[in-house]
């Protein structure tokens, strides 16, 4: 019923009252929209198309280069932790007794670089003080979860290559990429 | 007979150009006093007559005027900072060393914009204790006390934004775990809670609009100086001018009860 009493109404509507209100109505809307994409498009132009980045890719060189000096594997299985590339692209390489991987720098609570100190045999972080083992576990401070681990492969050359922009979570450190098996 | 000096005195200000700029003789009378007040952009922001409670600088502490006072030291100093700063990764820590160290007087503005900063920060807390304190937030200032909240956020937001600025290692890790943080917030950060709902990754949160980038680099630096320089301090120009104009609308300033 009251469907065909808002047509009637509209046909009641001279031509002159009905072209007003559509040039209101299609002038409205063409603002709206205007000043719509306008504001969604700002939002988007703040969100970069491109980043520029350096390579995440790293070649540290053939796994027998991470042989330790001796058989002595920490509380953790850890024979060897060697930090040569942690200031500059930010990870660590761990050798246990049967694979090597590579552990992010990146505290896991809010993202300072983590420093290794040897005669401790721990990470700690600067910023909040949190510590983690030499296998990147957690154990003290406000980090949530252990250290990410690091994509590791080994190239045709037999290098190993690890790509600091594919990180594994605690729930993915078994699997394939996550670790090189000696 | 008119001195040499009252004829000049007239001439200048009966001629046209003096007119023009203001509208009144200096007679001194209440009606004329008021107008003189009124008619004038500056004068204007201070009432025209002040009530005798207003002189009671104990209630109120002059704690929004002094807020106010370093907003205008910090706009001054960091103008001044400002001809010699290239918000740029390869310059922007050279010129904060080459500001303290070879600019004359440079030292000097600069611990007069980061001390004023922090001292800013100080006061506008100590305002809001004094107005809440006072009560001065009830009925009718509810909603000054609201552009109070926002002025604050503000202040805190350019004492932020401007501690990246110096580029030393303080500036990069503390920006580096504030905006980290912001990647915790709900909804549109991408380790908040519920992140998943509109879908956050670590591309396309609000940490990465922050940074426009995945880490504090070139793209972070010149997004915080604008916004340091220009577009907060635009917003918090704004917000002040509704902040004293409701202070005049809504019974003048604080009285003791």
């Amino acid at each position: 019923m009251e469907s065909t009493d808002r047509v009637q109404k509209l046909l009641e509507l001279t031509r002159r009252e009905l072209v007003s209100r559509g040039l209101a109505i299609s002038g409205w809307s063409t603002f709206a929209a205007v000043l719509g994409t306008g504001g969604l498009e700002t939002v988007r132009f703040f969100y970069p198309r491109v980043v520029y980045q350096p390579p995440s890719t790293f070649r540290i060189g053939p796994a027998d280069g991470f042989a330790p000096n001796g058989d002595d594997s920490d509380a953790f299985g850890v024979l060897l932790v060697d930090d040569r590339w942690k200031s500059q692209s930010r990870f660590v390489v761990v050798r246990e007794r049967n694979r090597i991987y590579a552990l992010s720098a990146r505290c896991a609570h809010l993202g300072c670089t983590v420093n290794w100190f040897n005669d401790l045999r721990i990470f700690k972080c600067p910023c909040h003080g949190s510590e983690y083992h030499s296998n990147g576990v957690n154990f003290a401070g406000p980090a949530p979860r252990p250290l990410d681990r690091l994509r590791i492969t080994v190239n045709l050359d037999g290098q190993l290559v690890v790509d600091t922009s594919v990180t594994y979570g605690p729930d993915r450190f078994d699997i394939d990429g996550a670790f090189v098996s000696v | 007979m008119m001195s040499q000096n009252q004829r000049l005195r007239q001439a200048i200000t009966t001629s046209q150009l003096y007119r023009s700029i203001f509208r009144h003789d200096y007679v001194d009378s209440l009606r004329n006093r008021a107008l003189e007040v009124t008619s004038n952009i500056f004068l204007h922001l201070h009432p025209v007559t002040i009530p005798r409670h207003a002189l009671s600088v104990r209630f109120t502490f002059c704690l929004g005027g002094l807020t106010f006072f370093l907003f205008l030291v910090e706009t001054i100093t960091g103008l001044l900072l400002m001809f010699y700063y290239r918000p740029v990764p390869d310059y922007a820590y050279i010129d904060m060393k080459t500001l303290e160290y070879a600019a004359q007087f440079g030292v000097v503005l600069r611990n007069l914009h980061r001390w004023g900063a922090h001292l800013m920060v100080v006061t506008v807390m100590l305002h809001m204790l004094r107005v809440f304190l006072t009560g001065s937030y009830r009925p009718p200032r509810e909603f000054n006390w609201v552009v109070g909240v926002s002025l604050l956020v503000m202040t805190l937001l350019l004492s932020f934004t401007g501690y990246l600025l110096p580029w030393d290692q303080l500036a990069f890790w503390a920006v580096t775990v504030g905006t980290n943080m912001a990647a915790a917030t709900p909804f549109i950060g991408a380790e908040g809670p519920f992140h998943e709902v509109l879908g956050a990754q670590p591309l396309n949160d609000v940490r990465f609009l922050l940074l426009g980038d995945m880490k504090v680099g070139s793209n972070a630096l010149l997004r915080f100086y604008v916004l340091h320089c220009v577009g907060l301090p635009l917003f918090a120009i704004v917000a002040m001018m509704v902040h004293f104009w409701r202070v005049r609308k809504d019974g003048g300033i604080s009285r003791p009860l």
